[in-house]
Order: structure tokens, then sequence, then C-alpha cells
């Protein structure tokens, strides 16, 4: 089966946070102060975190679930 | 999602801006929003200053998102690039040591006070109205309207870039924000 889940671009990741913040199912932390990590098993694809990054960094990937 | 106090610090961002209006000295409160990041960075907390307790950037969040006042498209790719960040880094130090340089040459009496607060390092805005004669030295004075031009300066150019594109982009090219990242990469390698 096919989902969406948020990638990030973590060479252009500021870690600011605001994807953490947005979202509904804290699937989202900031690794070491340097860029986000998305947690596949939690990410529902929902694409909040996308809309909110001052960056616009994350985009949603079809991934193998 | 409940709110914590930590939340509300947007309320401090935009009452440190008002307070300097009224009286200049107010200004040097502003320094907990250098030293606070940096020291936590140092310390191990990595970015939280940002994640957390940021309130410009929940005063953007504020204002950009939950009253809209942002057009919320990307940003120029530029604007995140590595030498656009680093490169407004080394901007806003030069600026920021220019104006240590200038509280200085106060201080050794080798120019007077100045009563202005200079938007985006070139207009000067009279400011006189905010000082109240001379409970501190002259030199303390000075720096409150150069750090105040700092604060100023840097809420103006997040406005801007908060109406023109996503509410927070200020964070894409904060010198706090990219100095506390720069830290923790620093950290993560040793």
């Amino acid at each position: 089966m096919v989902r969406r889940k948020a990638a990030v671009d973590v060479s252009l990741c500021v870690a600011c946070g605001c994807c953490v913040k947005v979202c509904p199912k804290n699937a989202i932390s900031v690794f070491k102060g340097i860029y986000a990590v998305v947690d596949e098993a939690l990410c529902v694809g929902c694409g909040k975190c996308g809309k909110e990054c001052p960056a616009s960094v994350i985009t949603m990937k079809e991934a193998e679930a | 999602m409940k709110k914590r106090w930590y939340d509300y610090l947007w309320i401090a961002s935009a009452l440190y801006l008002i307070l300097g209006f009224f009286n200049i000295l107010f200004a040097w409160v502003g320094l907990l929003c250098f030293f606070i990041p940096l020291f936590l960075a140092i310390a191990g907390w990595d970015k939280v200053y940002c994640n957390r307790y940021c309130g410009r950037g929940q005063l953007f969040a504020l204002i950009g998102g939950r009253l809209g006042l942002s057009r919320k498209k990307d940003v120029p790719a530029f604007l995140k690039s590595k030498w656009f960040r680093y490169g407004f880094l080394v901007f806003f130090f030069i600026m920021f040591f220019l104006m240590l340089w200038n509280t200085y040459l106060v201080f050794s009496g080798t120019r007077e006070l100045k009563q202005v607060v200079t938007l985006l390092w070139t207009f000067k805005l009279p400011w006189h109205w905010a000082y109240h004669g001379t409970a501190v030295p002259a030199w303390a004075a000075q720096f409150s309207f150069g750090f105040y031009s700092v604060m100023l300066t840097s809420t103006v150019l997040g406005l801007i870039t908060m109406v023109l594109f996503k509410p927070r982009s200020w964070c894409v090219y904060c010198p706090m924000g990219t100095m506390t990242q720069l830290i923790c990469k620093a950290k993560k390698h040793e």
C-alpha cells in the first residue's frame, strides 16, 4: 500500500521547529537542533507541517507502508 | 493543543518594542534574546529557544498566521541558501560591532550621544522623547538607541517577509537561528 508521508530536505532545514508545533500526531522532532525528522510510523501525511514550514522544505512523498 | 506559559512570550516581544518607544533604556532587556538562545544551544538544549521560547517567532505566527496578514507563499530559493543565511549573519555581526564601536566612542568622549533610532541601517528616526536625561551614563543610553535600532530593524524585516511569504519567514534567515544551528552542528561533530 502507498501512503503519503512528510519528507524534510534536511540540507535546507533551519530547525526552527514550526513543523513540530503544528503536527497533530507529534510525529516530528528537531534532531539535535540541526534539522527536523519525521517519524514515518506516526506520520499520517496530513501536510500541515509542509504548509507551516517557513522555508518550505517539507514535501509530501509517497512511501511504501 | 494545550497552551503552555511559554506560548505567551509573544506578549513580551510586543511589549519590548512598545516600551522602547517610551523609554529607550528598556532596550537593554533585549540582550536576553541574544544570550538566552546562545546559552541554551551551548549548554545542550539545542534549538529549544527557536522551537519553544522565541517570542518574536510567535508574534509573526500570530499576526501572519492567525490574523492572516501573510500571503503564505514560499520564500525565494536564495533566501534559504547557505550563502545568504551565513552572509546575513556576517552582515548582522558587522553592523552589531559598528553599534558597539559607536557606544565606545560615546564612552570615551569622542562623540556625543545621538538620540536617534536607525532603521534598516539607513533611516535616522527622531527618538528623543524616549530619553529622559542623565540617570545613566551617556554610553549606556547610546547602547540603548543602537540596540533598539537592531531590534526594530530586524522586526521590520521580519514583518516584511511575513507579509510577502510565510508568517515565520524571518526564522529562515534569523541570525540568532543561524548561529544556534551552527553551534548545534559544531557540537555534533565534537
